[in-house]
């Protein structure tokens, strides 16, 4: 890996500085922070000694001293059933949703009723701090993440890998990238949980072969097939429900307490009540034959009743097997049958109940692998990727091949979708579609991007319109206008667009169909930091300067291991731009500085491409001493 | 750039498919987008340049339909183009049978006869392989080849059509 080496920017100053990198695992119930320290991957705890936090947010009332504070785990835990219109709990759900995607009448929350034109837009959630969003409530979850984890490792945090379910779609992922942003952190990747999960197992166990992670979080079921050999991690499919989890059980056991019990209709803080003591029961049978459970409601009800694991079994059969359905798509689609897996790893609380066990068990003929902490395993996973993508030498090489979890597709005529990038297509990828005029003249056309595998429009989610502007007046049907779908190995979307006949670059306005376009971003992050106009002039021209330094001290490094891949002429003209560069950066214009960057960032382009495929070149050689030796 | 190349492999129908997986892992180790997380824009355009390439092209040469068609468009036969459509008569008799067979069993709800299509299915392409083979790599009959690996596509359509039938009744 000697490309990986000499392009660390940085490391001429400091080459052995260990580089602070986390995983954070940010469940729909719990979420965790874990580092890789001394070689070894570990969950962080908080003050008290705790690994999880719950994913819950409690905006608090203003208490004279400070206004806009809020609670983060275990203490907004506790106040849910008191305050459950500002305490924000299984936000995740809501990520990338708008309010016709989920059932309002289970939920306590004031939903900000918008009108038909904007119901397309995120979930918003009235609370005394003012109208909040899940990536608002997400990024205080990991703010507090964030302060834990640089808490315990004394100093600031180089990036995070956060994980996310591999079912999740474009405008989830988005979301979650939104709430990273939010939350001051520096996203290094987007990793999928059951990914993260083999990651962890894989190199605990040392395993080579097929491997089935089962993950079923709090709130999202996800199923991912994987080839692990020597150090590489390929997903051979995915598959999942990401509205599927734990909740859901607890959810069927309120509905049961209800029906029991005859109760009337009850009010937000009895509804917490009772999901509360459901999640109670359903940990309890786990361990037990029989769950009492007893509360008193605020108008004064008793409820006293006892669940057996019959009637829970019972309760909850269908969505054992919603589970199922999935990982036999995924099996298809890897092309594999239960014969061909080693072994099926067992990720997220929710496969602690024995029905789970018993039901995977009886449908791949083994027993499940259960000897790492599902709650932990995902976190720790993360970790280790964190540490290698930041830079920081392992023994391991880790490769992670992710794969996109539903297709890609256009709305054509008649409202139908045609396939662009077909699910569990490797990452990254691109594809290329060409479309023409309808009339003549015609200078702009509208482009609807969809995500997943029916084949109206309406069956699909509408991730995008895209509208193509500056296209050249010509007569219908000779404009040939590419548009390139691209893929990144954060599984997000982005679009471009050319003339190819003019080869003009058609201009994009993006209107993400659920999720914050770039204004709403904007005025949200100026929200968050609130700082004077001086101090963000001064974080600004700090970060410009310390961009160009490591931009130039890679080209440097780069310099001296390739410039023999240079012509004379190529060399000389980098190392002239470079110390007009160096110059430049002294002084104190943030803007200029920039804008340099960019230009010299442009400038070596080739230079990389060229020391790209001299890299390629050489690790195809080994590969070839490696097969002469044999 | 010629795939066949960028992995280091002879231009032909027969691939050796572990020594292919092994080049494509080995590129990717290299240029991965992973790899230069922290690296300047520059090294990261050309990193998901070359491992995009790199998937693209696994996937053509992994897949024996896509590899026939790559290798005849290398030799400027474009095998699914429209005005070439002829294909013997025999062939298109047995394409209206297995078409019958799929639309009957899918309403039919019949999972077995689904299963027994796809094996079918198998066996067929495995032997319209084996003479693509023949044609490209022994005979060189450019013709053949193309008429062949019009069959193969079709092939890959029906039991991609009969996938999504079970999916359905699954």
């Amino acid at each position: 890996m000697a490309l990986l080496q000499i392009s660390e920017p940085g490391q001429s100053t400091a080459p052995h500085q260990h580089k602070l990198a986390v995983g954070i695992d940010l469940g729909t119930t719990n979420s965790l922070v874990a580092t890789v320290r001394s070689g070894q991957a570990t969950v962080l705890l908080d003050e008290d000694g705790h690994a999880l936090l719950p994913s819950v947010v409690r905006y608090l009332p203003d208490d004279g001293i400070a206004s806009n504070q809020v609670d983060v785990g275990y203490a907004a835990q506790a106040a849910q059933s008191l305050d459950p219109q500002n305490t924000i709990v299984s936000a995740k759900r809501f990520m990338g949703r708008g309010l016709k995607d989920i059932d309002i009448s289970q939920q306590p929350y004031q939903f900000l009723n918008s009108d038909a034109a904007e119901s397309k837009q995120l979930v918003q959630i009235h609370t005394r701090a003012g109208v909040k969003n899940a990536v608002d409530v997400s990024a205080e979850i990991l703010k507090s993440l964030k302060k834990r984890a640089e808490q315990s490792l004394g100093g600031e945090l180089v990036g995070a890998v956060i994980t996310v379910p591999a079912y999740f779609d474009d405008a989830q992922r988005q979301a979650t990238k939104d709430a990273a942003q939010l939350a001051g952190l520096n996203v290094l990747r987007l990793l999928n949980e059951p990914t993260a999960a083999a990651v962890a197992y894989g190199l605990d166990n040392g395993s080579e072969g097929t491997y089935v992670i089962y993950d079923l979080g709090g709130g999202t079921f996800d199923v991912s097939i994987l080839k692990l050999a020597k150090g590489v991690f390929e997903v051979l499919s995915t598959n999942g429900d990401s509205a599927l989890g734990g909740d859901d059980f607890d959810r069927r056991i309120f509905c049961w307490i209800l029906e029991q019990s005859k109760c009337a209709p009850v009010n937000a803080k009895d509804t917490r009540l009772l999901l509360t003591k459901a999640r109670e029961a359903k940990e309890w049978l786990t361990d037990h034959t029989n769950a009492q459970i007893t509360c008193k409601l605020s108008n004064g009800e008793l409820i006293d009743l006892t669940l057996s694991t019959k009637q829970f079994n019972e309760l909850t059969q269908t969505l054992v097997q919603k589970t199922l359905t999935p990982t036999k798509k995924a099996l298809r689609d890897a092309a594999l049958s239960i014969d061909d897996i080693k072994g099926v790893v067992m990720v997220g609380g929710a496969t602690r109940m024995p029905q789970i066990r018993l039901a995977v068990a009886d449908f791949f003929k083994q027993t499940p692998l259960t000897n790492l902490d599902p709650d932990k395993v995902v976190a720790l996973g993360a970790a280790i990727q964190a540490n290698t993508l930041a830079g920081n030498r392992s023994e391991q090489d880790l490769l992670l091949l992710d794969v996109i979890p539903l297709s890609l597709g256009l709305e054509t005529m008649g409202g139908l979708v045609e396939k662009v990038i077909p699910r569990n297509s490797t990452l990254p990828i691109a594809r290329a579609q060409e479309f023409t005029t309808f009339k003549d003249g015609q200078t702009a056309m509208s482009i609807h991007v969809l995500q997943g595998e029916r084949e109206l429009v309406t069956d699909c989610r509408s991730l995008a319109k895209f509208e193509l502007r500056g296209i050249p007046p010509m007569v219908a049907g000779a404009a040939r206008i590419r548009v390139t779908f691209t893929v990144d190995a954060d599984g997000l979307l982005s679009v471009s667009a050319r003339e190819i006949t003019s080869n003009v670059e058609a201009n994009i306005i993006v209107k993400p169909s659920y999720g914050l376009s770039d204004e709403q971003m904007l005025e949200m992050l100026k929200s968050s930091f609130g700082a004077a106009e001086s101090d963000k002039n001064a974080r600004m021209l700090n970060e410009a300067k310390v961009d160009a330094q490591s931009l130039t001290q890679a080209i440097r490094a780069a310099l001296q291991q390739d410039a023999h891949l240079l012509s004379g002429a190529e060399a000389e003209s980098i190392h002239t731009q470079l110390a007009a560069f160096e110059q430049l950066i002294l002084g104190d214009d943030a803007h200029a500085i920039h804008q340099a960057t960019e230009a010299l960032n442009t400038a070596t382009e080739n230079f990389a491409a060229k020391r790209m495929d001299a890299s390629v070149s050489r690790a195809l050689a080994g590969k070839s001493l490696e097969n002469l030796n044999l | 750039m010629n795939y066949f190349k960028f992995f280091s492999l002879p231009q032909q129908f027969n691939v050796d498919l572990s020594l292919l997986e092994t080049n494509f892992r080995a590129i990717q180790s290299a240029s991965h987008p992973d790899r230069f997380v922290t690296c300047t824009s520059a090294e990261k355009i050309a990193s998901m340049q070359t491992a995009t390439l790199a998937n693209e092209a696994y996937l053509t040469l992994k897949n024996p339909a896509n590899r026939a068609k790559y290798l005849l468009l290398q030799q400027g036969i474009d095998a699914i183009d429209e005005k070439n459509t002829q294909m013997a008569a025999d062939f298109l008799m047995q394409q209206l049978e297995w078409r019958e067979t799929l639309d009957d069993a899918k309403h039919a709800k019949d999972l077995d006869t689904l299963e027994n299509l796809l094996a079918e299915m198998q066996t067929e392409a495995n032997i319209l392989q084996d003479d693509l083979a023949d044609y490209f790599d022994e005979k060189q009959d450019n013709v053949a080849a193309t008429d062949t690996t019009r069959k193969l596509i079709f092939i890959d359509k029906v039991c991609a059509d009969i996938h999504k039938a079970i999916e359905h009744l699954e």
